[in-house]
């Protein structure tokens, strides 16, 4: 931060608001923000924290799975399956059942989260007319029975295939997770995490900080000066696109260097499309601090109504696309669904820049729209 | 040259009238006192002359401009304190008028002899966050930054209201100071004795002006003769002379009770002090005195 810019008051610097005046005010926020200890945490560590806890807590994804076998003849090919199953990182192999009778019992001493249940005499019976693995997973949380499912059914496919070349019996169908080959869901939250975290600092911090001028009585006094409303709201705006964008660069290094998500895609066109989001974030919290009185009123609103609907229907944590109709349309309103998807685009697929057109042009016209909103309803006097 | 002009001001907030017709014109290097009570409607009449609210109907200028259609021109030639303490409790004081010189495009050093003499006595606090000052150096502080652009009319909203009497009258002093530079000032306040520092006053009661003049014409129309009470005890003492019948008005005011007579006469002194001592009071003492705007602003707010 500069150290005590003089002003050199001009006659036009008094009339209409001139860059001395500009930079004296956006010192001053920075000043504000800089001294408030709670904003400094949120901004600094909440990215941090996030980045971290959904990397390493709060995964999705399926880790140190316990497996029982249930195999009535331990030959060969069973061995095989079994062995390479515990070899991977996914599944631990816990122990060998003997009856159907004790399939019920693992899972309800907890000692299994699936069961790998083979045919009778598997080496003879695996013929022409196929045999029988039965994969028994403990389905009470739907996304993790669905992964370990789906991670148990590769494993098992592949070393059928390596173990007996010219086996053509049946299809086996091939799986690519292309983007995503190891399943990450850190690829899914990152964009996520940016979209939400940058929609809480702009839309929530500006329309707080504006609120606060009109609170503690400051804002009667720059409106009673020769500042214009839009300079007021523009140089508010400043510090919170530079902290924000601060926080988006944090987000990406650590992405990168921790949880090694790609950045597979123009670097350069992130930034922009971050930019242009941010704006809109910003000029939410500006339309928000015109429509209320308090602080309070003004974190309830920028909490509830964006940070909610951002998190749910924005695609971050639950599909879009098996939402109701209505849901799908509020998903299409927000402005986080489509930063979300042009980061996806930009960062993890690689897209050139052109493929996030759609996305720029649609956050263009929100942000356009929200400022003229929120200019329009800026009240240059008190009522 | 008028450099305030006010005609028939009305404004209402839903059904709660706060202006009733006010009207009054200030003179270039006027120092125009606005006196009474909390909720009189003070705030309301600084908040349309500063072009933050907008009258009902009635018409306003301030130096020379419409308080609606030209509010861009009065916002940069007026300084404003509002009734609330409205700095950044969280900048220092130097940082605070290094600000606001700075929104009205000008230096603290290009305008330092205007607020010297209220601003050197804070200045040896200039490092302290203004929210850690004291209520007297606040207001100091405020003051300073509301003045530092020169501005051309000067409004304060109780600019003492918490202020500790020495510095009160350091205050009005001050404002003496800046009406030799020819800035005119508008200045409400709650307390009668700051009335007659004032050229003239308006005294302002529920949304209605009850009286403007110079403090000495206000106390000059007074009329009927008044006297102050006293007796040993207090407890009662009002009540009692209320009880009177020849007294017209009686009201406390400080230790004592002030009353007018309705009839003039040279025994009414003597009549009160008998009747008191008959009810039991001891040590009773009337005296006739000097009306003061108090005692005006209590009169006219009778009618």
């Amino acid at each position: 931060m500069r150290q005590r810019v003089k002003v050199q008051g001009g006659e036009s610097a008094g009339r209409t608001g001139g860059k001395g005046v500009f930079a004296a005010f956006v010192k001053k926020e920075f000043r504000h923000v800089v001294r408030d200890k709670r904003t400094m945490l949120i901004v600094l560590a909440m990215p941090v924290v996030q980045i971290i806890l959904f990397g390493f807590a709060l995964s999705s994804e399926i880790r140190n799975v316990n497996v029982a076998v249930l195999a009535p003849h331990y030959d060969e090919q069973v061995r095989r399956i079994v062995e390479r199953m515990d070899a991977s990182e996914y599944f631990t192999v816990t122990g060998m059942l003997t009856s159907d009778k004790d399939v019920d019992m693992a899972f309800r001493d907890g000692s299994a989260d699936m069961i790998l249940a083979f045919g009778g005499g598997f080496d003879e019976v695996y013929t022409v007319e196929g045999t029988e693995i039965q994969l028994i997973a403990d389905a009470t949380n739907t996304n993790t029975a669905t992964t370990m499912v789906m991670y148990a059914t590769n494993i098992i496919s592949n070393s059928l295939t390596d173990g007996q070349q010219e086996m053509k019996a049946g299809i086996v169908p091939d799986i690519r997770m292309l983007y995503n080959p190891q399943m990450k869901s850190s690829y899914g939250f990152v964009p996520g995490v940016m979209g939400l975290i940058i929609i809480l600092i702009c839309a929530m911090m500006t329309s707080v900080s504006i609120v606060r001028e009109k609170e503690q009585g400051t804002m009667e006094l720059l409106l009673v000066s020769p500042m214009r409303p839009i300079m007021i709201i523009i140089s508010k705006m400043v510090p919170y696109l530079v902290l924000s964008f601060i926080d988006f660069l944090m987000i990406v290094l650590l992405s990168v260097t921790v949880l090694d998500v790609p950045m597979a895609g123009s670097f350069g066109a992130l930034c922009v499309l971050a930019l242009l989001y941010i704006i809109v974030a910003l000029s939410l919290g500006l339309l928000i601090s015109t429509k209320v009185e308090s602080q309070m009123a003004a974190m309830l609103g920028s909490g509830m109504v964006l940070m909610v609907p951002s998190m749910f229907f924005s695609g971050m944590i639950f599909p879009v696309e098996s939402m109701p109709l209505f849901f799908q349309w509020l998903s299409k309103i927000l402005p986080p669904s489509w930063f979300i998807t042009g980061v996806k685009k930009l960062m993890i697929e690689g897209l050139p820049a052109m493929y996030v057109a759609k996305e720029t042009l649609i956050l263009t016209v929100m942000a356009v729209v929200l400022i003229a909103a929120s200019l329009k309803n800026f009240k240059y006097r008190l009522e | 040259m008028t450099e305030v002009s006010v005609r028939e001001i009305f404004k209402s907030y839903g059904k709660v009238e706060a202006l009733r017709g006010v009207s009054f014109e200030a003179e270039r290097g006027e120092l125009f006192g606005i006196i009474g009570p909390d909720g009189a409607g003070k705030s309301t009449l600084f908040r349309i002359l500063t072009t933050l609210l907008v009258a009902d109907s009635g018409s306003a200028t301030v130096a020379g401009h419409d308080v609606v259609k030209e509010y861009n021109a009065i916002r940069a030639c007026v300084g404003y304190m509002p009734g609330r303490f409205s700095l950044y409790q969280d900048l220092t004081v130097e940082e605070n008028m290094e600000f606001f010189a700075s929104v009205f495009g000008t230096t603290v050093e290009e305008n330092y002899d205007l607020v010297a003499d209220i601003y050197r006595q804070i200045e040896p606090f200039k490092k302290r966050k203004a929210g850690k000052l004291s209520g007297g150096m606040k207001q100091k502080l405020a003051l300073s930054c509301a003045m530092i652009h020169r501005p051309r009319v000067l409004f304060l909203d109780e600019p003492t209201t918490g202020v500790d009497p020495v510095s009160r009258k350091e205050f009005w002093q001050m404002l003496g100071r800046l009406k030799e530079e020819g800035i005119t000032i508008v200045v409400s306040t709650p307390y009668m004795d700051e009335a007659s520092l004032c050229d003239r006053i308006a005294l302002i009661m529920e949304g209605r002006f009850i009286g403007i003049d110079t403090p000495r014409g206000i106390v000059a129309q007074y009329g009927a003769p008044l006297y102050a009470v006293r007796a040993d005890r207090r407890g009662g003492l009002l009540n009692d002379l209320r009880g009177m019948e020849e007294l017209e008005a009686c009201y406390a005011f400080g230790n004592e009770v002030h009353i007018t007579a309705k009839q003039e006469s040279a025994e009414t002194e003597r009549r009160v002090a008998e009747a008191l001592a008959a009810k039991g009071y001891g040590d009773v003492e009337v005296r006739r005195i000097e009306p003061t705007v108090e005692d005006c602003f209590m009169k006219l707010s009778r009618r």
